[in-house]
């Protein structure tokens, strides 16, 4: 009989993170960021079919980076766990902090288990609230842990260099329009300092929006709507409020 | 549903045991809802009072229910049960929206009532029939339809018009006389208030608009931009316009002869 080789707890982690990392990387990189009246989603998507954001209750929203169906499966999770919340006590009692911490045990539990692979994701989880302070954005990286962001995040392949551009030019109470400005900037930048151009059909948008009268306050930014606001000058855009006649029918 | 089902059974209606009893169980019941289409849409209204036996249980209930974005739920029968079922049915439309990236069709919202109406076959068999009014406005064919249901969960289209509860028969009749299939919204809100008013009229255990209270019907329009909830506001002005020309004509429009 051989003897399994012996691997210590640490080489071993360090492996899954590392697999987890590699295969995180390869995915295209999704921004998160706070504006004057919620929270905005921006990613480069070429496929309108597969979404990376989605709306998992009310108030809250989704974005996931890595494998599609690994994250879709921690999506439809999140949106059970939400609803079935909001049923048996009320809307009101369905949470970002909540949520984040069912993800948090799902991705832990899988990443130190010996006998399933480490998830390859990132996921973000976010909360939009009456104001802006109380927003809550939760970065939950492949391995469980929850990360409480401010203002905005990054996850995806080139998360880091994103993130630190984003750190230096996100500013609290930016319209939308800026703040989608913004992150199309930072998307755009590659690895090694150029930037290349993003198109608006290959942006996938998503907005929380605080102002929006339905409770659900989730909703997804297409066609006219999403050239108008990439077009708007940064400064002037008072007009960005999502109007919530059009394109309603696309979710 | 399904997961539901699965996972926590006691919270779906269908699945709980029934205490055997004797005679009938004094629950608060939903009386009239009443349903009109117009081009572009559909009106869905229902009065404000609950009874128990020949008690008055509430007087100002809500029994008409948005699903989802494009459809509506009027409920008549046991309250607590019919709330229930509309609460669950809301959480179905909305969790299927979710998980796959679309909305339900109109028919495929119109057969999951159906079979819920269905699982509640024991509850009615005692006493506590649930009998909903559905109407939504089908995206595809650019048009409001009207679905009505009977306790066992049979479903049927109706064209134009319908009225479900115990005021339903008087509401119809009313309905039946006044209606037209070119209504504008405006009218067909009328027409739902004056239903209404005919169904209190002859009905016990219906509302009519409770002006000392402020308590109008409640009445809900659902068109390609949505559902809207008419405000308390436009209600109330349409009941009192209605009461000013009852107080003349206590009989309502009077339709031609022939």
């Amino acid at each position: 009989m051989s003897t399994p080789f012996y691997v210590s707890p640490q080489q071993a982690m360090a492996d899954r993170a590392e697999y987890a990392r590699k295969g995180i990387a390869r995915g295209r990189s999704l921004v998160v960021l706070q504006y004057a009246d919620g929270i905005v989603f921006v990613g480069e998507n070429p496929s309108r079919a597969l979404h990376k954001f989605s709306e998992i209750y009310d108030r809250i929203g989704f974005a996931a980076a890595g494998k599609y169906n690994e994250y879709e499966n921690l999506r439809i999770g999140g949106v059970r766990y939400a609803d079935l919340r909001g049923y048996t006590y009320d809307r009101d009692d369905v949470t970002a902090r909540g949520l984040a911490n069912v993800y948090a045990q799902t991705l832990g539990t899988i990443f130190s288990s010996a006998a399933e692979k480490p998830y390859e994701v990132e996921l973000v989880v976010a909360e939009v609230g009456e104001t802006p302070e109380g927003d809550q954005i939760y970065r939950l990286p492949h391995d469980g842990s929850i990360v409480d962001e401010h203002g905005s995040v990054a996850v995806g392949g080139n998360a880091e260099q994103i993130s630190s551009y984003l750190d230096q030019r996100h500013r609290d109470g930016m319209s939308l329009a800026e703040a989608l400005k913004l992150a199309v900037q930072a998307l755009s930048r590659d690895t090694n300092g150029s930037e290349r151009e993003i198109p608006a059909e290959r942006l996938e948008v998503a907005v929380l929006d605080r102002t929006r009268p339905q409770k659900r306050k989730f909703k997804r930014i297409v066609g006219r709507q999403l050239s108008r606001l990439l077009e708007a000058d940064g400064g002037a855009a008072p007009t960005d409020a999502p109007s919530d006649t059009e394109e309603e029918s696309e979710e | 549903m399904d997961f539901l089902s699965e996972h926590q059974p006691e919270l779906l209606p269908g699945k709980r045991s029934l205490p055997p009893v004797q005679g009938v169980i004094e629950a608060p019941h939903g009386t009239t809802i009443v349903a009109v289409t117009f081009p572009g849409g559909v009106v869905l209204a229902g009065d404000r009072r609950a009874t128990m036996g020949n008690v008055i249980a509430q007087r100002d209930i809500e029994k008409v229910f948005p699903a989802d974005e494009y459809s509506a739920v009027g409920i008549a029968g046991t309250a607590g049960l019919a709330v229930e079922m509309v609460k669950l049915f809301q959480l179905e439309l909305e969790h299927f929206e979710k998980v796959e990236g679309t909305q339900l069709s109109l028919e495929g919202k119109a057969n999951r009532l159906s079979t819920m109406i269905r699982s509640n076959l024991g509850m009615a068999m005692q006493g506590l029939a649930v009998v909903p009014l559905f109407a939504g406005y089908d995206v595809d064919r650019e048009k409001g339809r009207i679905f009505s249901y009977d306790v066992t969960g049979g479903r049927s289209e109706e064209h134009g018009f319908a009225a479900t509860g115990s005021g339903s028969l008087f509401a119809r009749g009313a309905m039946k006389k006044l209606y037209r299939e070119d209504l504008t919204e405006e009218q067909a809100t009328t027409l739902v208030v004056q239903a209404l008013y005919d169904a209190a009229d002859d009905d016990s255990a219906t509302g009519g608009p409770d002006v000392a209270r402020r308590i109008y019907p409640i009445v809900t329009v659902i068109t390609d931009e949505g559902f809207r909830k008419v405000t308390d506001d436009e209600s109330s002005q349409i009941a009192r316009s209605i009461l000013e020309r009852r107080l003349e004509q206590p009989d309502g429009p009077r339709a031609a002869l022939l």
